[in-house]
């Protein structure tokens, strides 16, 4: 009886369920591997959460310990650091538009093979992502330009990436020509071809350059330390590294009161803060844009 | 004769006919020309003793003295090493881990599972350097840092570990962080790799019995060759550059010998002390260096019957 049955239920579970030895085990490591991406950043926030004491005695782990606020507190009570969000947020966003129209200006051109000359703009495109003038010859063009400590250092050297050209490039090679040959037909011209026709079609490729972009820019740190000194132009990645490396977390809870007490209160609470609150705007939009990412790194993969 | 007029004639055409497509190119070959090729005819001031005041076309030309100088320094040799050594243990420790985790990810049947997985994974590619330089100085301190603190809790171990603060643990530090920043992005081509695979092949291969093992032996990795092979070629094509962010957030000076590479070498010199000169001399050197590594890997990836990259 059981012996006639055994190897039918198992046939069933087969079918029914996903869930063989194999799978589980699979699942579990692959579970462990993702949570290491995740609980840094629980053990950090916990900090931020938790009393000097208990972080000194490194009793915290991924829940607060004697649960406190005054870190973040201070964050928010220090007008540098807030308007340096919004500073950062009005950079990225400069940014962002400007660099999508110079992509867009070059990329659509470059895929018209009546374009004479398109070989030589082509190359002179692709050369800047194999040779550059290096660090310094960079640093004293923006100098003699005039930028140098000014929020156009952070805005205008780097606004085209030719990376994500060729990725535009490729999308719009995809659409078929007789869109055009008919919109030409019909009297249009290239400006109204490209605002009119292509740029509608690619409204998904457009979103994940304008993400790229705007994530890229957000993190950025090495031009903002490069090239600006006054405090007021500094953007938030910035003040997270001076804050970081240990020279400006006294500032913010002096700026607050002036009180000694709470800088030393704050002393270990105020750096993961810190770090908090600069991740949070990433961390909000980050499950919505991800696919879009996904998306431009397989279309980036196809050849220039 | 009449053709060639004829061809004239239509190429002239067509040149004015393109007028609006040349405007639309104005604006991004002038950013190309002002910030990408006239830095590069900064590059002569390595050749020179710079002076700020006397301008690029006044100071006087020293040929090759600030490469000599600059190649004889002591920090020069520990950074060039550095870079290539770090680069090195990065190829080694974070090249097979994207594509094993791809693997394992494709064989997932939960979709519910591998999707949670896959935005997890990906977060650390979305975050700055300093965040996660912040997170990892947090992490790894020596007494509070949560491994430390939690190994001594277990009586695992009597002292921190110091992760970032002794030679050799911070290269260790430096290249696991780094894999662990990249190892779920990089996924993502091995993955569209995979799909591209022809289904029939893993059927044909279970129908002569292979088992799991044997199917990704056989087939996965062979679908997925040409990939790899791209993959790595460029890898190895990048091993003179070293992003500055990492190292300049992780490093610190209790462990400059160990830490400090070309570009972190380069700011130092160049932009904190002012020394333009010898600093655009090492960046040139470094870009020419990484110009032909890339060349032969291209070479290299030709020859092999794969795709270039260009």
């Amino acid at each position: 009886m059981t012996r006639s049955e055994a190897p039918q239920t198992i046939k069933v579970s087969k079918e029914k369920s996903i869930w063989t030895g194999y799978q589980i085990v699979l699942t579990v490591i692959i579970v462990l591997i993702s949570l290491t991406c995740l609980l840094p950043f629980v053990n950090v926030a916990a900090n931020s959460l938790s009393s000097k004491s208990a972080i000194l005695a490194g009793k915290v782990t991924f829940w607060p310990v004697d649960l406190e606020l005054n870190a973040y507190k201070a964050i928010f009570a220090d007008p540098a650091m807030v308007r340096s969000l919004l500073y950062t947020v009005v950079i990225t966003v400069v940014y962002t538009a400007f660099s999508m129209v110079m992509t867009i200006l070059l990329a659509y051109p470059l895929t018209k093979k009546r374009l004479a000359g398109r070989r030589f703009f082509n190359t002179l495109a692709l050369f800047t992502m194999y040779f550059s003038g290096g660090t310094i010859p960079i640093y004293l063009n923006i100098k003699q330009l005039g930028f140098l400590d000014t929020p156009w250092a952070l805005i205008l050297p780097g606004m085209l990436s030719t990376y994500n050209m060729i990725i535009l490039k490729s999308f719009f090679s995809a659409l078929p020509g007789e869109l055009e040959e008919a919109a030409i037909i019909d009297g249009a011209n290239d400006f109204l071809v490209l605002l009119k026709i292509y740029l509608p079609l690619s409204m998904a490729s457009l979103a994940t350059l304008t993400l790229f972009y705007a994530v890229g820019k957000w993190n950025s740190f090495q031009d903002a330390l490069y090239y600006i000194q006054t405090k007021a132009y500094q953007p938030l990645q910035l003040k997270l590294y001076h804050i970081i490396k240990g020279s400006q977390a006294v500032d913010i809870a002096q700026m607050e009161g002036g009180t000694s007490t709470l800088a030393t209160e704050i002393s270990e609470s105020i750096q993961p803060a810190t770090i908090i609150f600069a991740t949070l705007p990433i961390l909000v939009v980050y499950p919505f844009v991800q696919r879009y990412f996904v998306k431009g790194v397989t279309i980036g993969a196809v050849k220039g | 004769m009449t053709v060639t007029a004829g061809s004239n004639k239509r190429r002239r055409r067509s040149w004015l006919q393109d007028w609006r497509l040349y405007v639309m190119l104005i604006l991004p070959i002038s950013f190309y020309l002002i910030f990408c090729y006239k830095p590069m005819a900064g590059i002569i001031i390595g050749f020179q003793d710079f002076n700020m005041f006397k301008g690029m076309w006044g100071s006087q030309w020293i040929g090759l003295e600030n490469f000599r100088f600059t190649m004889g320094m002591s920090d020069f040799s520990y950074a060039l090493l550095n870079t290539l050594w770090l680069n090195f243990l990065g190829l080694i420790c974070g090249f097979p881990v994207p594509i094993i985790l791809a693997i394992m990810l494709n064989e997932m049947r939960s979709i519910a599972v591998k999707k949670i997985s896959q935005t997890l994974l990906y977060l650390p590619h979305f975050l700055s350097w300093i965040i996660i330089g912040g997170m990892v100085l947090q992490i790894f301190s020596p007494s509070t840092g949560l491994i430390n603190s939690t190994l001594l809790r277990w009586g695992w171990i009597t002292t921190g570990i110091p992760f970032l603060t002794d030679g050799p643990h911070w290269q260790a530090t430096y290249t696991l962080v780094g894999v662990w920043q990249g190892m779920g992005w990089g996924t993502i081509l091995y993955l569209s790799a995979i799909t591209g695979i022809n289904m029939e092949l893993f059927e044909a291969a279970k129908i002569d019995g292979a088992n799991k093992m044997q199917q990704i032996w056989h087939v996965t990795l062979p679908g997925i060759r040409s990939t790899i092979v791209v993959l790595l070629i460029l890898n190895v094509g990048q091993m003179m550059n070293i992003s500055f962010d990492r190292p300049q957030i992780l490093g610190n000076p209790q462990v400059r010998k160990y830490c400090d590479v070309l570009s972190t070498f380069v700011y130092r010199t160049g932009i904190t002390n002012s020394q333009f000169a010898r600093a655009t001399a090492i960046g040139l050197f470094q870009s020419v260096v990484g110009l032909i590594l890339i060349s032969s890997a291209n070479f290299v990836s030709t020859k092999l019957g794969e795709e270039g990259i260009w």
